[in-house]
């Protein structure tokens, strides 16, 4: 009996816990979507942002662009730009800070073979023979571009420099007339600088072919240092390399300059700043091969000059320097005085 | 000595361009020069908001670096002046300025530049005080003759602050008091750190 008693309230409490819980769980377990939901919009809320105008001085700070009813070839829609930070330190950090090494490096290498090796000197005495090297066309050309880019050169520099260098020596009046000056002139003469850079590519493109006498000629370095002559064509290895170094730095620099130059065609200041940038570190590189062009040409090649100012250059000279090319061309060796189209003139002048 | 800022209160802002066209008439902008300009963001979508922006004054000022015939110089109000005597019209200090505040007078043929033109926080240029070389060249002294930028003074809903520092800091700060912002996320001390 006892035992019958017992189990049936253990029934009886079994049966109105379940009962509570039907209840409990039928009033509530629906709700608990509704919890989900809140807590989820609540999370998505707090990832969007707490203070939406942070969010809107941010989108400023990242250079994003509005609406202006301003208008104006210098008037942007855009609140704050990021490069120009970038290009002011890498302009005046590493590209005024370390490009005029490689200017003083170049100087510095010029003058120390003067000082040891000296000139090369043409060997032997001078037969009076002499063969065409440069057309009159040639001639032109390179003197037209030559004068353009010392110009240039001038003028360039003393807009990156000048600031440093030249203001202490002509004073902040002078030095800005100076820079007005120099900027007019690099500005309207670098387009006509570029036609002669373009068209001396094309002229002289063909006789600078890179070919396994050149990879000899470099190995050796010329000679320069061993005094040793070295086979050569027309053009040895090193002019090769000048010339490629002015098809590929000498092309960037009229490329980035023309975009510089003409600022009407809507460029933005990002392009401006990587362009400078090119500009700048490429033209300087530019200026200090063209040293050691300019010091063989002028002083380091006994010679060589002839053949950039007159045209012709002595059977020796071209033996000495580029003994493949003098092989093809020995048969038009003639006097000096004995050049047929203007033998004439030629003759009065040497006599 | 006054720090000279410029502070716009984006909340008050309503784009009504009137600074542009005080800025403009007070020192007779040539066209296509903008001083001043007003910029808004989601134009016309709910949360836009409109700032008016010019020359900010920079205390370490990019265009001043890379000017290369370093014609700017700070007044001792901090405010950034050049001189156009020296200018060469080469454009670097708008390609260095964050803000934009940099312009140039169309010279001649293929975008030529005149010499740059700026906010001049209404302090003139390095020529006397008031003269009229110095009208022609850099517009109204306002500051020599004791008065603060026009922009700032014709804002019709006061968004556009000029003066010193400390005082439009303190006009701001109260301003976001009274909406129920957070002072402690706003100004020097947050940006910068509590020394200095």
């Amino acid at each position: 009996m006892k035992t019958t008693s017992t189990s049936a309230r253990r029934h009886a409490r079994i049966m109105l816990w379940s009962a509570v819980i039907i209840v409990v769980g039928a009033v509530f377990l629906p709700l608990a979507s509704y919890v989900y939901v809140d807590l989820v919009s609540a999370n998505a809320a707090a990832a969007q942002d707490a203070n939406p105008r942070a969010n809107y001085w941010r989108a400023i700070r990242e250079g994003n662009a509005g609406y202006t009813s301003a208008s104006g070839p210098y008037t942007t829609n855009v609140l704050i730009q990021n490069g120009g930070q970038n290009w002011r330190q890498l302009r005046n950090g590493p590209v005024a800070s370390y490009t005029p090494w490689i200017l003083a490096i170049v100087v510095l290498l010029i003058g120390l073979f003067h000082l040891i090796k000296g000139p090369q000197k043409l060997e032997g005495p001078l037969s009076g023979k002499t063969v065409p090297r440069w057309s009159l066309g040639e001639r032109v050309l390179h003197w037209y571009t030559a004068v353009l880019f010392i110009i240039l050169s001038i003028t360039g520099l003393s807009l990156l420099f000048g600031r440093a260098v030249l203001i202490p020596v002509l004073g902040p009046q002078g030095f800005g007339a100076w820079a007005d000056f120099a900027m007019l002139l690099h500005n309207y003469l670098g387009p006509f600088f570029v036609v002669g850079v373009l068209l001396e590519i094309l002229a002289w493109m063909r006789f600078n072919i890179p070919n396994a006498t050149d990879w000899a000629w470099i190995k050796k370095g010329g000679g320069m240092l061993s005094g040793e002559h070295v086979s050569a064509g027309r053009s040895n290895g090193g002019e090769k390399i000048w010339f490629w170094i002015v098809a590929t730095f000498g092309v960037a620099v009229c490329v980035t300059g023309l975009i510089l130059d003409f600022p009407n065609f809507g460029q933005t200041r990002e392009t401006m700043q990587l362009t400078s940038i090119i500009h700048a570190i490429a033209a300087i590189i530019w200026v200090a091969v063209s040293l050691g062009h300019i010091y063989l040409g002028l002083l380091g090649s006994e010679g060589a000059l002839q053949g950039m100012a007159r045209g012709r250059v002595s059977v020796e000279w071209a033996k000495q320097h580029h003994d493949l090319w003098y092989e093809e061309v020995k048969n038009t060796a003639t006097a000096e005085t004995g050049e047929p189209a203007a033998g004439g003139s030629e003759a009065k002048q040497a006599g | 000595m006054a720090r000279m800022k410029f502070l716009c209160d984006a909340e008050r802002c309503i784009e009504c361009n009137s600074c542009v066209t005080a800025c403009k008439n007070e020192h007779e902008v040539p066209w296509g020069v903008n001083r001043r300009r007003v910029v808004t963001l989601n134009d016309g979508v709910p949360g836009e908001k409109s700032i008016s922006v010019a020359c900010m004054h920079c205390t370490d000022a990019p265009c001043a670096a890379v000017c290369p015939v370093d014609c700017f110089y700070t007044t001792d109000d901090g405010i950034v002046l050049h001189d156009k005597d020296l200018c060469i019209g080469c454009g670097y200090c708008f390609y260095a300025c964050p803000f934009g505040a940099p312009q140039y007078p169309q010279q001649s043929a293929f975008g030529v530049r005149g010499k740059m033109d700026k906010c001049t926080f209404c302090a003139g240029g390095p020529l006397a005080d008031n003269s009229n070389k110095e009208y022609e060249k850099y517009g109204r002294n306002r500051i020599a003759e004791g008065k603060l930028p026009l922009c700032a003074e014709m804002c019709s809903t006061k968004a556009l602050l000029a003066g010193d520092g400390d005082m439009i800091a303190d006009i701001y700060r109260q301003r976001v008091l009274k909406r129920g912002g957070r002072p402690q996320t706003w100004g020097w001390e947050s940006a910068y750190g509590a020394s200095g």
